[in-house]
């Protein structure tokens, strides 16, 4: 609960602030939003539950694909897009889960890692859905698909704001209930749990399934904003630097994936501004960060507040 | 909290930067009339290219070539200089469009230049469109962004991945003598793009394209798709580029196949991007592209001369692509006089510009917006010990269409994997 003021400042300037900002900033957090929301679905997995899901990303891609192929293939309307988004990524995610929600630790990762690249891998070659690796583009403009009365970046900024709000709502409901507290046994001693009587591999799954479905979520508002989709929204690539932002922001908090993903957005695109050496000093601000802050950034600040 | 002071600064010292800018525009407006020059501020382009990762090299040989061409004529053009805001896309076209948003949204560039891979290009152009920025595509060969699906603010100087193939396909069933052909390539848009081009006018001429093998773009080992490859055929049809090429080289002749079959391929298989690593296993290798560094004409020995003295190293088609972009950008700009500020008429200028002492050759653009410019049939020699693509053959004024009418060619389908 000690979060409770910084979350407060942080969203009243997030409210606030955007009509004040050029549309170049506006868009980089947006970006930061959509990121931070799938961070923080991967960190139910990840931090909350103690499983590290390599293919995470894998969600994200596929419910972008379904907005897609269905608003330019099919000229389907906004609600069945946005629906078909969230519905195949959690199907999806429901059907993996029954597959990995029965292993731990290295061979969790493996799987996923693998069901991650075989998504990536069929993004890439079915090509007569997918387009390959061109990707799909002309994916219409949320203004005009949603009948919105406002169109530009603000706009579409406030909806992705709206969005992010309510599942953030909705996933610290979750992870302060009792459900919540059950993964979290099941991350610190799964045997204990067992033999308290709890079901964990069916805690397990139902956390997969809702890790998924929040990333489907991100992923539609993803497409949405970048009006095309390709194949690498789903490679190891982008798994894994969603595993990062994670890592880097404080796994088991959700404040903590936040940072991370704002931390990366903001310095990937402020860095690369200035100098084309930007992959190198990302690289040495992630090894600082990993000595200097193993528990994440936003857990090091809570444990200088409760010493002092 | 930094997070959103820094755009709050940024934006505050952004503010009178727009009403400068409209007052440039008010002035520029009231210049036509009076026939002055506009106020002499500078002519921003924005440059996007993958600056890191796997495509490094070639990203970094299109941005040579372009300051290369900048360095040339020094002082600008009409008397406003030139920035150049340049920006990694990674190769990953998500990044690309956010690198994109930055250059038009916050620096304000006049007009934009780059982009490498195909799926790049195709993000992109929605809001390119969108937000009606002139932009140069020196290199993203997907056929059909000046083809099905066209871009009205999208300048395409390159070439389209099937256009050299056309020719070469005709050229390799009379000249080369070749019944019977094997083709092994990348398996993504630019190769079946190029083998797709290469086949149609190959069997059209009454050649058989007897096997596609094809390898995925980050194959490591070439040896389970050597083994497919027919030992019947006249010729095998190679595409690659960077590392792959390079190993797909090597493997090929230590498979014992450079002494059985002939070798052909995609200019980009031989590209001086990698032919200064190959060795023996290159020579005798015939491939077609609208630009080899060998070409023997004064533009070109001029720009391989000053490319050799600043980068110390030949340049690629990569290079002279966009060397020749900034050519013509720059054309078009002094076509406008300077008066970048009017995109309508400066994207109208951009699309009639005509070249005729670019290093490639002449070149101009088709109804379509893809370049009308020569392909070259190039062999790999040794001279003075050094690899080249040697011209054996040129091909004049080649179209994205080859021969046939545009409008028949774009009711068919656009060439896929089959």
């Amino acid at each position: 609960m000690k979060a409770v003021p910084f979350v407060a400042v942080i969203l009243v300037m997030l409210i606030a602030g955007p009509p004040f900002l050029a549309s170049y900033w506006v868009g980089l957090l947006t970006q930061m939003l959509i990121f931070a929301l799938l961070a923080m679905s991967l960190d139910v997995l990840l931090g909350y539950t103690g499983l590290p899901s390599l293919g995470h990303a894998g969600f994200f891609g596929v419910a972008a694909y379904a907005v897609a192929v269905l608003s330019t293939t099919y000229h389907a309307g906004f609600w069945t897009c946005v629906m078909s988004g969230i519905l195949i990524g959690t199907l999806l995610s429901t059907l993996l889960g029954l597959l990995v929600s029965h292993v731990r630790d290295v061979y969790f990762l493996m799987i996923t890692l693998a069901s991650g690249m075989v998504l990536w891998g069929l993004s890439y070659r079915w090509i007569p859905v997918t387009g390959g690796d061109n990707g799909i583009s002309g994916i219409p403009r949320l203004d005009a698909h949603a009948g919105l009365p406002f169109a530009g970046p603000v706009a579409f900024y406030y909806v992705t704001l709206l969005v992010f709000v309510v599942s953030a709502s909705l996933l610290a409901l979750l992870v302060s209930s009792p459900f919540g507290f059950t993964l979290r046994g099941i991350r610190e001693n799964e045997l204990r749990m067992k033999s308290l009587g709890f079901n964990t591999w069916l805690h397990c799954w139902v956390s997969y399934i809702i890790a998924g479905a929040f990333a489907s979520v991100s992923g539609v508002v993803w497409a949405y904003y970048n009006g095309f989709v390709s194949p690498t929204y789903l490679d190891l690539t982008a798994s894994s630097e969603l595993f990062l932002m994670v890592t880097l922001g404080g796994p088991g908090t959700l404040v903590g994936p936040v940072i991370g993903a704002g931390a990366i957005v903001l310095l990937k695109n402020v860095i690369s501004a200035y100098t084309q050496r930007w992959p190198l000093i990302l690289g040495t601000f992630y090894i600082i960060t990993m000595f200097g802050a193993p528990q994440g950034l936003w857990n090091l600040g809570r444990r200088r507040r409760a010493s002092s | 909290m930094k997070i959103a002071d820094r755009p709050i600064a940024d934006r505050r010292c952004f503010a009178p930067r727009r009403s400068v800018f409209v007052v440039v525009l008010l002035v520029a407006a009231g210049n036509v009339i009076v026939g002055q020059r506009p106020e002499a501020l500078p002519i921003k382009i924005g440059f996007i290219a993958p600056l890191s990762g796997p495509n490094a090299q070639n990203g970094r040989d299109i941005l040579n070539g372009f300051l290369l061409y900048l360095q040339e004529i020094g002082s600008g053009v009409d008397g406003r200089r030139i920035d150049v805001i340049i920006e990694d896309d990674e190769a990953i076209p998500a990044v690309g469009l956010t690198k994109t948003r930055k250059l038009v949204e916050r620096d304000k560039v006049h007009l934009m230049a780059g982009a490498l891979l195909s799926s790049t290009g195709y993000a992109l152009a929605p809001y390119i469109d969108a937000m009606r920025i002139p932009m140069l595509y020196p290199v993203v060969s997907a056929d059909d962004l000046t083809q099905r699906r066209r871009s009205k603010w999208i300048v395409r100087t390159g070439y389209s991945g099937s256009q050299p193939n056309h020719a070469f396909g005709e050229y390799a069933y009379h000249t080369l003598g070749l019944k019977k052909v094997a083709t092994i390539a990348l398996d993504y848009a630019f190769g079946w793009e190029s083998v797709g081009g290469f086949q149609r006018t190959f069997e059209a001429e009454g050649g058989l394209v007897a096997q596609k093998i094809w390898c995925p773009v980050f194959v490591h080992d070439f040896a389970p798709y050597l083994a497919q490859i027919p030992r019947d055929v006249d010729a095998v049809y190679a595409l690659f580029l960077g590392r792959s090429a390079l190993q797909f080289m090597r493997q090929y002749q230590e498979f014992g196949l450079k002494q059985r079959v002939r070798l052909i391929g995609a200019g980009t298989t031989t590209d001086e991007h990698v032919l200064p690593f190959m060795g023996d296993e290159a020579l005798g290798v015939v491939t077609a592209l609208h630009y080899t560094a060998a070409l023997d004409t004064p533009a070109n020995r001029k720009f391989v001369a000053a490319y050799r003295a600043r980068y110390n190293r030949v340049p690629s088609y990569y290079s002279e692509s966009m060397y020749t972009g900034a050519k013509w950008l720059v054309t078009a700009v002094e076509v406008v006089h300077g008066n970048v500020e009017d995109s309508a008429t400066l994207v109208d200028a951009l699309r009639h510009v005509k070249l005729t002492d670019a290093p490639r050759g002449p070149l101009e653009l088709d109804d379509y917006g893809n370049p009308i410019e020569n392909v070259y049939i190039r062999r790999v020699e040794r001279v003075n010990g050094q690899l080249q693509n040697t011209v054996i053959e040129t091909i004049p004024r080649v179209s994205q269409f080859w021969k046939y009418n545009p409008a028949d060619y774009l009711k068919q389908p656009l060439y896929a994997r089959r």
